[in-house]
C-alpha cells in the first residue's frame, strides 16, 4: 500500500508553481523524508495529501487510493503543520476536548495518559507550554486520533537538542508500537539521518530522487582519484556531481560496490547526507523513479561538474 | 555452559531486562544498524552478553535513541541471520550462540606480540596515525587476499567458526 501518491501532481500559486508534474508513491511501513531547499515545493505536496489544498494539476491520493480530503482519507491521516500551530489561550485539556470534537475517532484516555507521562499539566495553557511541550502536545493530539499515516511538517525546526530527539523518540515510538507510517519534511539533512529509510529529494517544486535508503546508499559510491583522469572516467560513468581540486577529484557516482573501480582510484559509501547534498547542487540531475530500476541513466544523469580551487 | 571470561560475578538483571544498552555514534560513518550489530558482537566477544540473555526491546531501543525501528528490527534480523540470536514470539530477541573466542593465554601472546611490532613501528618513526592506517590497510589486505572475493564492509561479524 502506498501512503501517499501524486500523479502529475502541481499546484499553482497565481503565475508560479509550487510544485509541478509530481509523481510519487510513498510505500506504508517507512519513515519517510521529504527533503529539499526552501520553496522547493515540500510544504505543498504535504498540504496537497492532506487536503488542505486542492491540486492545480494532476491528483493526489492517500492510503491506498482515498482521494486526499475525502472524508475517509481524513480518517487515517494526522497532520502536524510547521510550527505545531494552537489556541494559545486554550489548555491543553481545552485542545484535547476541541480535537476530540472535531474529529469521528480520539482515543482521550490515550492523549491524557501520554501528556501525563510527559509531564504536562492539562491546566497550562498551550501558549504558556515550551516549545518541547507544545510539540509534544501537537503530537499527542495527532496520535490519540489513531492515525495510519502521520504527516509532519518541519516538525523540529523551533525545538532544541533534548526536545528534538524525544519529539522523535515518540514518533519512532508510536510507529514500534502502533505500526504508524510517517511521512516527514525537513532542510536538516543531520536529523533525519537516524530515522528516515524513505527518501524523497526536492527541488525547485519537482521530485529529484526517490526510494529507500538503503537501497539509495548501495547504488552510489564516491570515488576519489587523479583530476586529470576525471573527466575521462566521468565520461564512462554516471556521474551525479564533481569536486575536484588541482589534483585530486571526488566523484559522486551511480555505481554499486561490486562494479569496478578504475585502477588508481579509490572508493568510498557514501551517507545520506553527502548523497542528498550532491542531488540538490545538481537540480538538472535526477534519478527516477528509482535505483531498483535500471533505466538509460547515463543519459538522464547530469554531468556537469563544478569546480573548486 | 561455562564460559571462559573474567566478568561473571555481575549481578542478573531483573528479567525481561537486556544486560546492554546501544548508543550510537553519529560521527562513525557506519550505517546505524550496523553500529546496533556491532555493539552485540562486541559485547559477546568480551562476556556481556551470553547465550540466553534478552536484546533491548525494539520499542526500549526506539525511544532511548530515536531511531527507526525498522532499523533495529535490521540489525536483529542480521544477528539472527549469523546465528547469533533467535526471535521469541511475544517475548524479544535473545541470544543464541557465542562469538568463537581465542583462549586467553593464546590472546595475551597475540597480544605481547603485537606489542613488540608496535614497538617497531614507534622506532620506525610512525605515529599513533600512521600505525592505525598502517594496521587498517593491511588488515584489510589479509582478509582480502583470504577470503578470496568476500565481501568488504560487513565481514567483521563473519569470524564465527565454531557454532
Amino acid at each position: 500500500m502506498n501512503v501517499i501518491e501524486a500523479s502529475g501532481l502541481g499546484r499553482r500559486y497565481g503565475s508560479t508553481w509550487a510544485l509541478r508534474d509530481c509523481t510519487v508513491a510513498i510505500p506504508a511501513g517507512h519513515v519517510a523524508a521529504l527533503v529539499g531547499p526552501n520553496g522547493a515545493g515540500k510544504t505543498t505536496l504535504l498540504n496537497l495529501a492532506a487536503g488542505l489544498a486542492a491540486p492545480s494539476a494532476g491528483n493526489v491520493t492517500v492510503l491506498g487510493g482515498r482521494p486526499a480530503g475525502s472524508p475517509i482519507a481524513l480518517d487515517g491521516i494526522a497532520f502536524v503543520a510547521q510550527d505545531t500551530p494552537m489556541y494559545k489561550n486554550l489548555s491543553a485539556r481545552d485542545m484535547l476536548h476541541l480535537t476530540r470534537n472535531l474529529n469521528r475517532r480520539f482515543d482521550q484516555q490515550y492523549a491524557e495518559s501520554r501528556l501525563g507521562e510527559l509531564g504536562i499539566p492539562l491546566k497550562r495553557k498551550a501558549g504558556k507550554l515550551s516549545g518541547g511541550q507544545q510539540a509534544q502536545l501537537a503530537l499527542t493530539l495527532a496520535l490519540a486520533r489513531r492515525p495510519r499515516l502521520l504527516v509532519l511538517d518541519e516538525p523540529m525546526a523551533m525545538l532544541d537538542p533534548v526536545a528534538r530527539h524525544d519529539f522523535m523518540a515518540s514518533v519512532m515510538t508510536a510507529m514500534a508500537a502502533d505500526g504508524v507510517s510517517v511521512v516527514l519534511s525537513s532542510h536538516v539533512l543531520a536529523e533525519l539521518e537516524r530515522v528516515a529509510d524513505y527518501l524523497i529529494l526536492m527541488s525547485r517544486g519537482r521530485v529529484q530522487l526517490t526510494g529507500e535508503v538503503d537501497d539509495l546508499l548501495a547504488s552510489h559510491r564516491l570515488l576519489t582519484g587523479p583530476a586529470a583522469e576525471a573527466d575521462r572516467y566521468a565520461e564512462r560513468l554516471s556521474v551525479v556531481h564533481a569536486r575536484r581540486g588541482e589534483a585530486q577529484a571526488h566523484l559522486l557516482v551511480r555505481a554499486t560496490a561490486d562494479e569496478p573501480v578504475p585502477p588508481g582510484w579509490e572508493a568510498h559509501p557514501v551517507g545520506l547526507e553527502e548523497l542528498a547534498l550532491a542531488y540538490l547542487r545538481e537540480p538538472a540531475a535526477t534519478a527516477l523513479p528509482g535505483p531498483a530500476r535500471h533505466r538509460a541513466l547515463r543519459s538522464e544523469t547530469g554531468r556537469q561538474t563544478e569546480v573548486t580551487k | 555452559m561455562d564460559i571462559d571470561k573474567g566478568i561473571s560475578d555481575e549481578p542478573r538483571r531483573a528479567a525481561g531486562v537486556s544486560p546492554i544498552d546501544f548508543r550510537l555514534d553519529p560521527a562513525s560513518g557506519v550505517p546505524t544498524y550496523l553500529q546496533l550489530v556491532h555493539q552485540v558482537e562486541h559485547a559477546l566477544r568480551l562476556g556481556y552478553l551470553k547465550p540466553g540473555d534478552q536484546l533491548p526491546k525494539v520499542r526500549d531501543v526506539v525511544a532511548a535513541l530515536a531511531i527507526n525501528p525498522n532499523t533495529v528490527l535490521k540489525a536483529y534480523k542480521d544477528l539472527e541471520t549469523k546465528g547469533l540470536a533467535a526471535g521469541r514470539p511475544g517475548q524479544g530477541t535473545f541470544i543464541e550462540a557465542t562469538l568463537s573466542q581465542v583462549a586467553l593465554p593464546e590472546l595475551s601472546g597475540l597480544r605481547r606480540s603485537l606489542f613488540g611490532w608496535l614497538a617497531d613501528a614507534d622506532t620506525a618513526g610512525l605515529d599513533e596515525d600512521g600505525v592505525v592506517a598502517l594496521f587498517t590497510s593491511v588488515l584489510r589486505d589479509f582478509y582480502k587476499r583470504r577470503d578470496g572475493q568476500a565481501d568488504r564492509g560487513a565481514a567483521s561479524g563473519e569470524t564465527e567458526g565454531v557454532a
